[in-house]
């Protein structure tokens, strides 16, 4: 019995085929899946605000810590003259996070797994940074590849340095994120395919091995959200705070 | 067949990539746990950037898995 671990990303269609000229529009297990996550983040937003109580109740309690928490890392890491970007960031976490979450119940899928989901938020990302830095601060804004103090006979080659580390910035943003949900999810599906391939008898070592990881998947479910996050607000403050 | 086999290789020689990511987490455990065994009060306050930097040098080691999966199936 063989079981092919990639098997749980496969994308298919759910419905009847849409398509806008040369472009498929259908409706897909990974639209499905990003529906569900809106939704829950808005059914748990929509339930804690909707009575506000002194002493709050759980519900309440979990959305006003996921407030307080996204506000106090704007706050750290971009400073006051990032409070506007604050429903941005909030709505970038919440969705990340819920994506990875939901991915980890079983028979559920991962949309964060796919490069192309996670791409088309950084590249968003980047994107937005840059016209913010240009409409912030003009032209001046190149100076964000000129560091302060360097020799001049360094200028020419931290400049190029400087520009691919400003231009590889959507690609690493994004592939960390789908890595890890990728090789979480696939690690976990290896050790799910030995605990059957070793049957009765020696299938509680991978087991009880899986119950770990899957703890260490939840962990990292939630890091990766949060060093999505946080990774925005450093672009952010880039280019808001230029040079601090 | 000879590039299936140089690919196996390639994708083996990818996974060196670990070495520096083992390097790395060890690294960042080891000088938070020094440094909270300094100064055992500030410890609470730099445990969000501990679970940071584990992330970022725990996704150098995946990286390594990308560029291992784009040998083996993107070729």
């Amino acid at each position: 019995m063989t079981i092919n671990p990639m098997h749980q990303f496969e994308v298919y269609r759910i419905g009847p085929e849409i398509n806008l000229g040369a472009v498929n529009l259908s409706f897909t297990n990974s639209s499905l899946f990003m529906v569900a996550s809106s939704i829950t983040i808005l059914f748990l937003l929509f339930l804690g605000t909707k009575k506000k109580l002194l002493i709050p109740s759980k519900i309440q309690l979990i959305t006003e810590m996921s407030y307080i928490f996204i506000a106090k890392m704007i706050n750290d890491t971009a400073g006051s003259s990032a409070k506007p970007f604050f429903p941005f960031i909030f709505t970038l976490f919440m969705f990340v996070l819920f994506c990875n979450m939901i991915g980890m119940l079983p028979y559920s899928f991962t949309v964060t797994s796919h490069i192309i989901v996670t791409f088309a938020l950084a590249a968003l990302i980047f994107i937005g940074v840059t016209i913010i830095g240009f409409i912030k601060h003009g032209i001046k804004y190149l100076e964000l590849f000129l560091p302060k103090g360097i020799p001049i006979v360094l200028l020419p080659l931290i400049v190029v340095i400087e520009i691919i580390s400003y231009l590889s910035r959507p690609v690493s943003l994004s592939v960390r994120l789908f890595a890890n949900m990728m090789a979480g999810h696939t690690m976990l599906k290896v050790f799910g395919g030995f605990v059957i391939s070793l049957g009765l008898l020696g299938g509680w070592l991978p087991l009880s091995f899986s119950v770990a990881l899957i703890g260490l998947e939840i962990l990292v479910a939630f890091l990766q959200a949060y060093v999505f996050a946080i990774l925005t607000c450093i672009y952010l403050n880039d280019a808001l705070n230029l040079h601090h | 067949m000879e590039l299936e086999a140089a690919k196996m290789i390639g994708a083996g020689l990818a996974s060196i990539a670990l070495a520096g990511a083992g390097v790395g987490i060890g690294i960042i455990f080891g000088n938070y746990l020094s440094g909270a065994m300094r100064n055992p009060s500030a410890a609470q306050k730099q445990f969000p950037n501990l679970l940071l930097g584990f992330a970022l040098a725990e996704a150098t080691g995946l990286f390594g898995l990308v560029v291992a999966l784009i040998i083996l199936f993107a070729f």
